[in-house]
């Protein structure tokens, strides 16, 4: 039961921790253009950060 | 005389301008045609080298270019169009307004539920898999079983209570509207779900439902997700339809002077200037110089119509050949393109109050399911359970009819029946129009443009005269002299042109004067002097004639036979002349059509049919379509059309081919068989898991196996529309 009390906490803090991971991208435009941010990594010189 | 340097005078687009980041001014247009990483920068560095231009960023996915430019007084935005043009990539400029940025926020606000909903409902299961098996008799001790349904709770809680907001919110303003929607069942479900799990656990009871709450909010969420996609695909392919009104007016002062001014300050009485290339921006009398109007998208004429001063032209028509002065007849919004707005306004709100598959569900499953567990609580209770007991049973009734397999149904479909669509070259702009389509009885068509290819091509006619002749050509706006041209290819302009509105065009080809134009205008005579015609000759020198036709679409007839093999009815409806409408009519093999329509005209005959009782499906693409296109119980356009008629119509399709609209016809029956398939599924699943959830039978573990189980069987069985063929 002892390492259940210590395992189940840290899972969950795992999955908060992706969650969170997750909410970052959100947040920073990381879904407005897929199509665009496949293509721009071709390009030479491009600045890579969503506008 | 209108000397060929103003033939590149483009509409001025500085009314689209609007603050952007940092406060410099922005630009944002609609690009069509980019595709690859290489469009992409040749668009972006394109646009970016033009002089005052800070930054240009194309969004691939939408199309959607941002230009920022360092101050507005080096602002010049026809330029990026002009450069865009010449690129091969057509832009509009248009105003993202406030809708679409306040979705965009919805839009990120479901997904990040979702994704709080999803590590609920994972992290639930992590505790909720020993419970499970500690139903069925495996070891599980009650101190254990406490300790997990605490976990349970721990993670399930403030994840149902963040991912339930959207459905919470909607259910609080429906019942404060004194109406239900399907969230306020889901609301109630899940809350009460909620509070019962503690209450059990609190009591060192068996059945706790935390991980059915999380694990319902995810799968209903799913659903809500694919909905607003489709609503968002829609929202981004509207286009604007001031975008096709010049967005401002040349005006000339009383010193002579020309002054650009907004066309919402343009009065009556005013002169104006309308050059070539540009569209007429208000109603007005022409004052002095003559040209030819392409009338065709309002009137849906095939040939331009010629203009001298002392006649009126209409806002909307495109100038061709000469620069003219006006005198406004009406304001902007009394000019014919405004009263064609206003017929797809009214269209558009009869349309909206058109109900759709699911809501019709959820008006008859919410007061059935309510009742359903009422009556398991009133009659377990007087039926001798304690209340408690009483309780459970009703709370598992609502668990087990949420209805998950119903959320998803419909968006399942459609999202689906809009990705094969795309596949196939239609863009779906509403769930409900594939709905209103899968219905339809009566296809009535416009012609030009649609049955037709919408521009004149030449016929008959070939050797070398086509190849001087395109000389000519190319120096002119004239629809006839751009389809020679286009016949003969790319190629040299003559020197010194000059275009005479309404006669040709005349010019040096290789040190000799030519002329290109009208029977007269060349010296031929003026024995049969037909619109469709042009004539060529060199000074001197017997002229040729080029005859030149409005081909129909290759596919129009096939089409035509294959929608009256499903069924349906198909009318012609035209502005055009008679006699082309019925050799376009003949042609196509349709026997009902009608000629020289007004938009009202048309408009009417739309409202005549459905009130009738025909369910119209219209397929137009001019500004005179548009009222009917809004009016019809469904509407496609062609992707050459005009975006704002794209906007008035429910689906557009891209490419020449008509068969598409058969094909989205198909499609739209096939989506509406398997939304009525889901639904009776789900309708089953209900007549067998009530009864199971009213008579005590149904477990936690139960629970999450109906639920995820009639969610994937629902969404498996609107896959099969993808895979299909």
């Amino acid at each position: 039961m002892n390492i259940f009390m210590m395992l189940a906490p840290m899972s969950v803090f795992l999955g908060l921790l992706g969650v969170a991971g997750f909410w970052w991208t959100l947040r920073h435009d990381q879904y407005d253009d897929p199509a665009g941010d496949a293509a721009r990594i071709l390009l030479d010189g491009d600045d890579d950060r969503p506008l | 005389m209108a000397l060929i340097e103003e033939l590149s005078s483009a509409p001025d687009h500085s009314a689209f301008l609007r603050p952007g980041a940092g406060g410099r001014p922005a630009l944002e247009l609609l690009v069509k045609g980019a595709r690859c990483a290489g469009c992409m920068s040749k668009i972006e560095r394109g646009t970016a080298d033009l002089a005052g231009v800070a930054q240009a960023r194309l969004n691939l996915t939408s199309g959607k270019l941002t230009v920022t430019f360092d101050d507005t007084a080096h602002a010049d935005p026809g330029a990026v169009v002009r450069l865009l043009d010449r690129l091969g990539y057509p832009a509009t400029p248009y105003d993202p307004g406030l809708a679409c940025e306040a979705s965009d926020r919805e839009g990120r606000r479901l997904v990040l539920c979702l994704a709080v909903a999803a590590f609920g409902a994972m992290n639930t299961m992590m505790f909720s898999v020993p419970l499970w098996a500690g139903l069925f008799g495996q070891e599980l001790g009650p101190a254990t079983r406490v300790v997990m349904q605490w976990w349970c709770a721990l993670v399930a809680t403030p994840c149902v209570l963040f991912a339930g907001r959207p459905f919470f919110e909607s259910a609080w303003r429906s019942l404060k509207a004194r109406r239900a929607n399907m969230d306020v069942p889901i609301s109630i479900g899940v809350l009460l779900t909620l509070v019962i799990s503690f209450s059990e656990t609190l009591q060192h009871g068996r059945d706790a439902y935390f991980d059915a709450a999380v694990s319902l909010l995810f799968l209903l969420l799913i659903g809500r997700w694919l909905d607003h996609q489709l609503k968002l695909r829609a929202r981004s392919a509207a286009g604007d339809l001031l975008a096709l009104q010049a967005p401002a007016a040349v005006l000339i002062g009383p010193d002579g002077a020309e002054r650009r001014t907004p066309l919402s300050e343009v009065q009556v009485g005013d002169l104006l200037i309308v050059r070539p290339g540009e569209r007429v921006p208000v109603d007005g009398l022409v004052e002095s110089g003559a040209t030819e109007l392409d009338n065709a998208l309002l009137t849906g004429e095939t040939m331009p119509v010629s203009l001298r001063p002392g006649e009126v032209c209409r806002a909307g028509a495109l100038n061709l050949t000469g620069a003219i002065r006006l005198r406004a007849l009406a304001r902007s919004e009394d000019s014919a393109v405004a009263a064609i707005a206003r017929l797809v306004e009214a269209g558009a709100q009869s349309r909206s109050k058109y109900v759709q598959l699911a809501e019709r569900a959820a008006a008859i499953y919410v007061p059935v399911v309510h009742s359903a567990a009422l009556a398991t609580f009133l009659i377990g209770w007087a039926g001798g359970l304690g209340p408690r007991e009483a309780l459970l049973r009703a709370v598992a009734v609502l668990i087990i009819t949420c209805p998950c397999a119903l959320g998803l149904a419909v968006p399942a479909v459609q999202i689906s029946a809009s990705s094969r669509l795309f596949r196939r070259g239609v863009l779906l702009k509403s769930g409900a129009a594939l709905e209103r389509l899968a219905e339809v009885d009566h296809v009535v068509f416009d012609k030009t443009g649609v049955l037709t290819e919408g521009r004149p091509a030449l016929i008959g006619a070939g050797g070398d005269e086509i190849a001087l002749a395109a000389r000519l050509a190319r120096a002119s706006l004239h629809p006839l002299a751009k389809a020679l041209a286009a016949a003969a290819g790319p190629g040299p302009r003559a020197d010194d042109v000059v275009e005479t509105p309404g006669q040709g065009v005349e010019g040096a080809i290789d040190g000799r004067r030519a002329r290109l134009g009208r029977a007269e205008f060349v010296g031929a005579g003026s024995a049969a002097a037909l619109e469709t015609e042009l004539w060529f000759g060199f000074e001197g020198a017997p002229p040729v004639r080029f005859q030149f036709s409005d081909r129909l679409r290759p596919d129009a007839a096939q089409t035509i036979a294959q929608l009256k093999a499903r069924g349906l009815a198909v009318s012609i409806i035209s502005g055009d002349a008679a006699s082309p409408v019925a050799a376009a009519a003949q042609a196509a093999g349709v026997n009902d059509w009608r000629a020289c329509l007004t938009p009202v005209g048309k408009c009417a005959i739309v409202d005549d049919l459905q009130a009738k009782g025909a369910r119209v499906l219209m397929v137009g693409d001019g500004l005179n379509d548009m009222g009917a296109l809004a009016r019809a119980h469904a509407a496609m356009a062609p992707g050459a059309a005009l975006d704002a008629s794209q906007n008035a119509a429910d689906l557009v399709f891209s490419g020449d081919n008509l068969s598409a609209v058969v094909e989205a016809f198909d499609i739209a029956r096939q989506a509406r068989r398997l939304a009525l398939q889901n639904f009776g599924f789900a309708a089953a699943y209900n007549l067998v898991a009530a009864p199971a959830a009213m008579l005590g039978l149904i477990n936690p573990f139960l629970a999450a196996l109906a639920m995820s189980g009639s969610s994937l069987a629902v969404t498996l069985n609107a896959l099969r529309l993808r895979s299909r063929r």
